[in-house]
């Protein structure tokens, strides 16, 4: 009986696995599959990944992709910590209603938020390409970096930052000597966060980007409505291990982190 | 006595439109040992503040070694503050706590390595130096928060509830520390408690205060036995407070006997509260006693045995070492000495309280 229940735990998880990773192994195999076929192996290659650092195109979208993603998550962080600050300062009610105007955007559905960001750039004749999709991404990074860093900040008591200006320390030197180490990790997820936020988007680029401009997830789109392109395959292969590196890095780092504050 | 150290006039404070302060004067003697207490709300901690400069009064003045500092930002008023919870800084060593004033005052290295050695040694946590502050218990977080602030060497140390998170021997033991402590260091302490008996064991002074009003200020003896108003006797310690009538001088009727008393000046025929406290009230023989009742309930309590005496339809709370069963009959009587009369209550502030902890 007990084995039977351990068995089916196992063939439990299994089935979570597979669900879970069965299309990204998919992909995977196929894009070191010889043949353009989605439907029979013909043997193994890496020319699609050869064809993909050929592509001058897709290189370039790579680029906007990851200077987009960068600078916004960095602007969005700036902008996000300092209304966190001014946020945990408020008192509860117009905190409450601050925090609900934040997370609105976080819960549109992006094709809304899309959609108006598109709207409003016309309207105001703000010609579409890299500035503008870069500042759609900087406004919807920004509630990502509230949410990690005000929970960061409220835990912090205030009494640290009164007894730093209490031995000496001005208001700025207190605040950057004993707040902001403390709300660091905070900070820091927002930003990955964010980071990823941005990586990920297509919807709200889709809308937001001009003709000239492409996200790898736009190039990724208007390349295989043209046809299969293996190419892409491997584009997304290599985006799948640059995920996972990052989150394996991440987790290494909170995990060390953990050793050093539990020691 | 020797000169004001701080002076403060005339100092009002409301926080949406919710009066803490209430015009108050008070000062603090070089080197003395103050202690607020009062109940929570009672503006104890918002006085603290005002001194430290974290909160700015609405009216008033503080002054300082005679310079007005009402305006002067924390980071330049030479005091210090250990705060409840303790507020160090986690990311620090016990070290770099310590020595975190004297840097930004660009103090030698020498120096601060002396200090830092010379604090450790003062609180009894030597060589903890170099650990992680989250690697210690709450009572050695507490002596490095005191550390870090006596470094400096303020004229005035401020301390706001600072066992208040500790556990009872801990306290009781860190009373014994901070009398220590000022005495060796020879600065003033400001120490703010809702607990009567902390202010009792370490004050020089005390200040009662409650609903943003000083109640009484006085040597702990004198706040203990000649509480001013009902609110006082009630707080510090517990206490029979009972509806009296003042005849004349030196006697008082309560519970429609007539008792004497040692109190003075408060007119003929006039209503007035009478405190006595329980360890004061003593059990006679019935026929004994200025009035006679029966014992209707008996804790042991270690010390002494509590017990609740019904006589004339007041309920009496007696301390005594000597056991009386329940049921039995007893006399009450009261040493004229240890009767306090006290002017009925004028406000709100004035009177008793029940105070759950």
């Amino acid at each position: 009986m007990v084995r039977f229940g351990k068995f089916l735990k196992g063939f439990y998880v299994a089935l979570m696995g597979i669900f879970l990773y069965a299309p990204i192994l998919t992909l995977i195999v196929l894009s070191f599959n010889a043949s353009k076929s989605r439907a029979k192996w013909s043997g193994f290659t890496f020319k699609w990944y050869a064809a993909l650092f050929e592509n001058e195109a897709i290189l370039q979208s790579l680029w906007n992709t990851i200077i987009i993603a960068l600078v916004s998550s960095l602007v969005a962080t700036l902008i996000g910590t300092m209304a966190s600050i001014a946020m945990n300062r408020m008192k509860k009610l117009p905190r409450q209603v601050m925090m609900g105007i934040t997370n609105i955007p976080m819960l549109n559905a992006d094709i809304v938020t899309g959609i108006s960001l598109m709207l409003l750039f016309i309207m105001t004749d703000f010609a579409p390409g890299f500035t503008s999709v870069l500042l759609a991404h900087i406004t919807f990074n920004i509630p990502y970096v509230i949410l990690s860093v005000l929970p960061k900040l409220k835990q912090t008591d205030r009494n640290v930052f009164e007894a730093a200006q209490d031995l000496g320390a001005t208001p700025i030197s207190a605040f950057m000597k004993v707040v902001l180490p403390d709300i660091f990790p905070g900070i820091l997820s927002g930003f990955l966060l964010a980071f990823t936020m941005s990586l990920d988007d297509f919807v709200i680029t889709h809308f937001t980007k001009g003709a000239g401009v492409d996200t790898i997830s736009t190039k990724v789109y208007t390349e295989l409505r043209k046809g299969i392109k293996p190419e892409m395959y491997a584009l997304s292969t290599l985006m799948f291990a640059a995920v996972l590196i990052l989150l394996v890095l991440i987790n290494r780092r909170r995990a060390t982190h953990e050793q050093t504050v539990n020691h | 006595m020797s000169d004001k150290l701080i002076d403060l006039i005339n100092i009002s404070k409301s926080y949406d439109g919710q009066v803490v302060l209430d015009e108050m004067d008070l000062y603090i003697r070089d080197n003395e040992f103050l202690t607020l207490l009062g109940p929570s709300g009672c503006g104890k901690t918002t006085t603290l503040r005002i001194i430290g400069g974290f909160e700015t009064p609405d009216t008033g003045k503080v002054i300082f070694q005679g310079k007005d500092i009402t305006n002067l930002p924390p980071n330049q008023r030479d005091l210090n503050t250990v705060f409840q919870k303790y507020a160090l800084f986690t990311h620090m060593t016990v070290e770099e706590n310590i020595a975190f004033g004297l840097r930004i005052k660009k103090k030698s290295r020498q120096y601060i390595k002396d200090k830092i050695d010379y604090a450790l040694k003062l609180v009894n946590l030597d060589g903890y130096g170099k650990r992680s502050v989250d690697s210690l218990s709450g009572g050695q977080q507490q002596r490095i928060a005191i550390a870090r602030a006596i470094v400096n060497e303020p004229k005035l140390l401020l301390l706001d509830e600072p066992l208040g998170a500790l556990d009872l021997k801990l306290r009781q033991d860190m009373q014994y520390e901070l009398i220590r402590l000022k005495n060796e260091l020879g600065i003033t302490f400001i120490y703010v408690t809702h607990d009567q008996e902390e202010a009792l064991t370490m004050s020089d002074t005390i200040v009662v205060m409650n609903q943003g009003y000083i109640q009484q200020i006085g040597s702990p003896e004198a706040i203990y036995n000649e509480p001013k108003n009902a609110f006082v006797a009630d707080f510090i310690g517990e206490s029979n407070i009972i509806d009296g009538i003042m005849i004349e001088d030196k006697l008082v009727r309560i519970l429609g006997a007539k008792f004497p008393c040692v109190d003075t000046g408060f007119g003929t025929n006039r209503p007035v509260d009478v405190v006595i406290r329980p360890e004061d009230v003593e059990l006679v023989a019935p026929e004994a006693g200025t009035i006679a009742g029966t014992v209707t309930s008996l804790i042991f309590k270690g010390v002494h045995y509590e017990m609740d005496v019904m006589a004339n339809g007041y309920e009496w709370l007696v301390h005594s070492t000597k056991m009386f069963p329940v049921g039995e009959a007893v006399g009450i009587h009261v040493d004229p000495f240890n009767i306090q009369i006290m002017n009925k209550p004028e406000s709100e502030d004035e009177e008793a309280v029940t105070i759950d902890e």
